[in-house]
């Protein structure tokens, strides 16, 4: 895994500190050119994998990279799925039944579609996961997707009702149609590592909050840090700036100084910012 | 452990279920629902005991509490057999379509000394609380005007076929998403005596209102106006805002900051500088033991269980609480009907004594 990965919530009005720096970004990027400039930019800045929600947007941001296919050789995809207000809004729209029929693909497939009507009535959840998570692939076909998650509302979920099974369904699907390797995003990372390690799936990825203000961080900071040193998995860590709370020196500080996290995942709307998290990143690296 | 059960397992349902069944102090004991499809995969896949009738799950599993997710409408009565039978109720939100059956419930709480609770999860958002104990300490000084709003984008289309799109089983905005800025008021500041103006709009529902406005007026002649709108996109998902002003300033709070702006420094119960102060969320919010789509849900439900464990009569969002805010969504449609409507008793949310205050009264009486 790389060592930065490049976040998208700065892109769809994701800000856990202000709802009107979020709304003005909902702004800025409402056109997607304005999302390729900042894509672009950290590209250009050597961060290679974009992490995105399956947001309808990002579907034009994959038709952008499909039609230049040399200038984003290098690029790789983690998808996080799915993007978790669509179905919660769904839902309260139709019912859970009548929102899983209407979220299984139905575009020309009739074997899908019958799959899908099919699976739902006989109580198939392994059928229904499979069909829900191609239909959220669907727009990354052709491009590289080495790593792929499950986004953090419905791990959590998963995790707290104990449907364990789905994690592992999760996992062999992504492995088996899509030659990629599964990925948790967590605000629980103690207690969901717990169940993966129960679960066999060895030496998992996990991505959840770690920053120096505990922001997120269920179970407590220390809990996180002794984890993280002692325990066989590959931590991601998100939310390392905490929405702006912590100064990027101090965050990255933080982070650094624990060298089982593999990751960073960070969002920024402005070269000059991803420069910044490069350059501290890599001068932290060389201490290290 | 305390020993729970659960009822209802819609959006919100399934989110206590899942903050119930980790709680270190909760035993979840079963879950129930009226959908044989939703019991059977949360009965094969999960590892709690599944319900399709209510009156069994509390008759069997030998509870300490019930939390209570249905559709509004089957609140009362369900409500009532839980408390009967002794058992502390956590319900969601709005409480009680019926006031006259809202305070029965509360009538039977109180005399059964159990702990009662409503999901206005709201209250347990840390900058609305840093809003509450910054009011608390008036640092606003006299409050003069509030506004309250909530926007967000659950109906985007003329459809919708489940409770929500039914005003006779609590749907539409003003129960959905006004009753979250109304409780808030009440919360902060107070409820409102007399509600006027009340506009309730269609968009796109055909049944129910799709926006909410109404103008608030409180006992001590103060004054306020609700905005809510549940047809708004460009909000990404549900989001709050109440701003209030008052004779030392104005407050807005939201779930992520809570801005406050004074005209001259407080320095005591609280101490707060002239101008701008910033308290973020980021800051504020403590970790929860689990955490699902907001630290609110898991802390109201942890309020829930300290309560029951020290048998704390001081719930913070109380049948008691909740019943005012169905009070004021009932002027708010009798408004909406007759141009104003008004409580019987007033009860005001903080005594106004500056030399405006006698004015302010006679004036409210005059106009009512």
């Amino acid at each position: 895994m790389h060592r930065l990965l490049f976040g998208d919530n700065q892109f769809f009005g994701v800000n856990h500190m202000s709802e009107e720096k979020a709304r003005a970004q909902a702004m800025r990027f409402q056109h997607t050119d304005a999302i390729m400039e900042v894509l672009d930019a950290a590209y250009a800045e050597g961060i290679k994998v974009f992490m995105c929600t399956t947001h309808d947007r990002v579907a034009e941001i994959c038709d952008h990279v499909r039609a230049n296919p040399q200038k984003y050789a290098q690029l790789e995809f983690y998808p996080c799925m799915p993007y978790a207000h669509k179905y919660a809004n769904g839902v309260t729209e139709h019912g859970v039944v009548e929102a899983l029929r209407r979220f299984l693909p139905e575009d020309g497939a009739v074997s899908a579609l019958f799959k899908g009507g099919m699976a739902v009535a006989t109580k198939d959840v392994e059928g229904i996961a499979q069909l829900l998570i191609d239909a959220e692939m669907k727009m990354f076909a052709g491009l590289k997707t080495p790593v792929i998650f499950l986004q953090n509302v419905v791990t959590d979920l998963l995790l707290g009702l104990g449907f364990k099974e789905a994690f592992r369904i999760f996992a062999d699907h992504v492995q088996k149609k899509y030659s990629a390797e599964p990925g948790f995003i967590t605000m629980n990372m103690p207690m969901l590592l717990d169940v993966l390690e129960e679960l066999g799936i060895d030496n998992p990825i996990i991505c959840s909050n770690i920053n120096k203000i505990g922001f997120r961080m269920c179970g407590g900071m220390e809990t996180y840090e002794r984890i993280i040193a002692t325990r066989r998995f590959r931590p991601i860590a998100m939310s390392v700036l905490a929405s702006g709370a912590i100064a990027p020196a101090e965050a990255i500080e933080y982070v650094a100084r624990q060298p089982a996290i593999r990751s960073i995942v960070f969002g920024a709307s402005s070269r000059g910012n991803i420069q910044q998290i490069r350059k501290l990143v890599e001068a932290s690296s060389v201490v290290r | 452990m305390i020993r729970a059960g659960l009822i209802g397992l819609g959006k919100m349902g399934i989110s206590h279920q899942a903050i119930l069944r980790v709680h270190p102090h909760v035993q979840l004991m079963g879950v129930c629902d009226s959908s044989q499809y939703v019991r059977d995969v949360l009965g094969k896949y999960t590892p709690t005991p599944t319900y399709g009738d209510y009156r069994r799950l509390i008759d069997e599993c030998q509870l300490d509490c019930v939390v209570i997710a249905t559709p509004s409408r089957f609140h009362g009565e369900m409500v009532k057999y839980a408390l009967e039978r002794g058992l502390h109720v956590f319900c969601e939100k709005p409480f009680c379509l019926d006031i006259q059956e809202g305070q029965r419930l509360v009538e039977i709480a109180t005399a059964g000394k159990l702990v009662n609770q409503v999901g206005y999860h709201y209250r347990h958002i840390e900058t609305f609380l840093e809003a509450k104990r910054l009011l608390d300490a008036q640092v606003l000084g006299e409050i003069h005007h509030v506004r309250a709003e909530a926007y967000g984008p659950v109906v985007l289309r003329p459809a919708g076929s489940t409770w929500r799109s039914s005003k006779e089983q609590g749907g539409g905005c003003l129960y959905d998403y006004a009753s979250h800025a109304i409780d808030l008021v009440n919360f902060l500041v107070g409820a409102p005596v007399r509600i006027s103006g009340a506009m309730l709009n269609s968009i796109f529902s055909k049944t129910v209102e799709d926006e909410v406005y109404a103008s608030m007026h409180f006992a001590n002649g103060a004054t306020g106006q609700i905005a809510a709108n549940w047809s708004d996109e460009s909000h990404r998902k549900m989001s709050t805002r109440i701003s209030v002003w008052g004779s030392n300033g104005r407050m807005t709070i939201e779930r992520q900051e809570c801005q406050i702006y004074l005209r001259r420094a407080v320095e005591s119960p609280v101490a707060l500088p002239r101008g701008w102060t910033i308290r973020y969320a980021t800051d504020l919010a403590q970790p929860v033991w689990y955490y699902l789509r907001g630290e609110e849900y898991s802390n109201q439900i942890d309020h829930f269980v300290r309560c029951i464990e020290t048998r704390a009569d001081d719930n913070i969002c109380s049948f008691k609480s909740a019943l005012e805010t169905d009070k004021v969504l009932e002027l708010v449609l009798q408004a909406a009907q007759s141009g104003s409507a008004a409580v019987q008793s007033p009860a005001g949310p903080r005594k106004r004594t500056t030399r405006y205050g006698g004015l302010f009264r006679f004036a409210n009486r005059t106009e009512s």
